[in-house]
């Protein structure tokens, strides 16, 4: 390209892949405020950006307040997710009776739509954290248990005979072999596990309870605050993403090995 | 390999003996008596292989040639003990052969490095997997990495190197606990056809240095003459012994061993074992 020192510069820093998001979202931002201008839209029906961000800084030690029993509940919900998805999935992965016996059964609850149940967590347990923790687990163990399963199984069985030859226990070859191997696969089931998890907490929020972000989008919505709810719709948005990037930074330290990451080491190297 | 396919007379049938009457060794080695298998599925019994005897002895290089699906692999993990045989008894230098006994090392067609340990750490594999002492084999690992050409990539990971090269670690990770055996599964299968030559040219000579008995399998009939001492032609599935020939050809021997006469005439009569079966069945 045939461009000035001084443009090029500019083009490149807005060319970097982390502004990208941001200019995109410029974009979207300017184009809903010219939307609402255009076609006269009212207030209650869709508000103006400049409003939801003044809500945001005006409310925002509230927000903020809010905003931490949702990601608490979240996090229990996603750990959970994690604690009893990845066993299972190395039961079922490891034992056809277990598997024949358990994967129809959790496929069939998968289905069982969450909203309508939890409503029953709130009969059992109260307002508290625990409807929500169990409604945000109950949607992020799924892909936990889909991933990890499926990575388990993909083990080359050539590379566990072996392991086994070489008087491996069962024991190290699973450390050894097929746990590392399955790591890839987990991660990206705890990817989709952890943003679920934020829907999953919303939902508790929603059915019964008296803080975070959920019970501000219900109060919002009742009293047609708008600007509020959808300065609460920002909130989970980054809480999503936050979560996400946090689990995805974890998973470059614990598989910096595997085909996605290589761009790194190349560049280590 | 043009001089193999050429259709000769028969000048040097004079140098072929067939069927080893050197089975009978006294070597402790490898001994297989009726071992035979036969899977157990839904639709009844599947026999694998029939009653097999032969022995192999001690720094020998026996060569394993058959057709696919006649079992061989299937012989590979019974010998390693990863597989009990449905009747008969394996001894590996004179003990009987029940559960995994760890002495033997296993190369398969893919190299099967774990990617996400470094090279170094994957020729330890057998060492950890044993539990023996990390610190007395180290030094091993790396003369075998050096033996084979693969000094100074101690560090890489394993997709960071060649087919050839990942396959060269893999034999230096069957090696690395000393074992007295080595099994091949068509090791070279999946490398290009002029890497692969290379490889075997190594691998006699990593066999000469070592001193190991090798049972090598694979489908290239001048693959196996070129590199045994013995070959066992198989048949098809279930897998029995058609012949088992002397490959009375000098050692050291180079690539250009493969225009000799020796070599071509037995690879043309191995060849007819396949010839002659497909067309009766």
């Amino acid at each position: 390209m045939a461009e000035p020192t001084g443009l090029g510069n500019v083009s490149k820093a807005l060319n970097a892949a982390w502004i990208r998001p941001f200019l995109f979202l410029i974009f979207i931002v300017v184009a809903w405020d010219v939307t609402i201008r255009l076609f006269r839209i009212p207030p209650y029906q869709i508000p103006a950006p400049g409003d939801v961000i003044a809500v945001l800084w005006q409310d925002w030690p509230e927000l903020a307040r809010q905003s931490w029993p949702t990601t608490y509940a979240t996090l229990c919900g996603f750990l959970l997710s994690a604690v009893f998805g990845i066993p299972l999935a190395m039961l079922i992965a490891g034992s056809k009776t277990v598997e024949s016996y358990v994967y129809p059964l959790l496929v069939f609850s998968q289905s069982v739509p969450k909203v309508a149940i939890a409503p029953l967590f709130v009969v059992w347990f109260g307002f508290g954290i625990i409807p929500k923790v169990i409604a945000a687990f109950l949607l992020g163990f799924f892909p936990v248990v889909v991933s990890a399963v499926q990575g388990f199984k993909s083990v080359d069985p050539d590379m566990v005979d072996l392991a086994r030859a070489m008087q491996g226990s069962r024991f190290q070859v699973f450390c050894a072999v097929n746990l590392p191997h399955a790591m890839p696969a987990i991660f990206s089931g705890l990817k989709v596990s952890v943003t679920l998890a934020v829907v999953g907490a919303v939902v508790g929020e929603f059915v019964g309870s008296n803080s975070g972000i959920g019970y501000v989008l219900q109060r919002s919505i009742g009293t047609f605050d708008l600007p509020t709810m959808f300065a609460a719709l920002v909130i989970l948005a980054l809480l999503g993403v936050v979560l996400f990037w946090i689990v995805d930074r974890i998973e470059r330290l614990v598989i910096p090995w595997h085909v996605s990451q290589r761009q790194d080491i190349v560049i280590a190297a | 390999m043009n001089a193999v396919t050429k259709t000769g007379t028969n000048p040097a049938a004079a140098h072929l003996r067939v069927v080893s009457d050197r089975g009978a060794s006294s070597t402790p080695g490898i001994q297989l008596s009726g071992v035979s298998k036969t899977y157990r599925s839904r639709d009844g019994d599947v026999p694998s292989l029939r009653p097999l005897d032969f022995h192999i002895n001690s720094g020998e290089f026996f060569v394993v040639v058959g057709p696919s699906g006649c079992g061989k692999s299937t012989l590979l993990k019974m010998i390693s003990g990863l597989l009990p045989p449905s009747t008969g008894e394996i001894h590996v230098e004179g003990e009987p052969v029940t559960t995994p006994h760890g002495n033997v090392g296993i190369v398969f067609q893919n190299s099967l490095l774990l990617p996400w340990r470094n090279i170094l750490n994957n020729v330890m594999l057998p060492i950890d997997m044993k539990r023996l002492p990390r610190q007395e084999y180290l030094a091993r690992a790396k003369a075998l990495l050096k033996l084979v050409g693969l000094e100074g990539f101690e560090k890489k990971l394993p997709w960071q190197l060649s087919g050839g090269m990942q396959q060269r670690a893999s034999i230096c990770r069957a090696l690395v606990h000393d074992p007295k055996i080595m099994l091949m599964d068509e090791p070279f299968g999946a490398l290009d056809a002029m890497t692969r030559e290379r490889m075997n040219v190594e691998l006699m000579r990593i066999q000469r240095e070592t001193g190991k008995t090798v049972l090598l399998i694979t489908h290239s009939i001048p693959e196996a003459v070129f590199l045994a001492d013995r070959v066992l032609v198989m048949t098809e599935r279930p897998g029995s012994i058609a012949a088992i020939y002397d490959v009375p050809l000098p050692r050291p021997r180079s690539l250009d061993v493969m225009s000799d006469p020796v070599f071509t005439e037995l690879v043309q009569r191995i060849r007819k074992h396949f010839f002659t079966q497909s067309a009766l069945d």
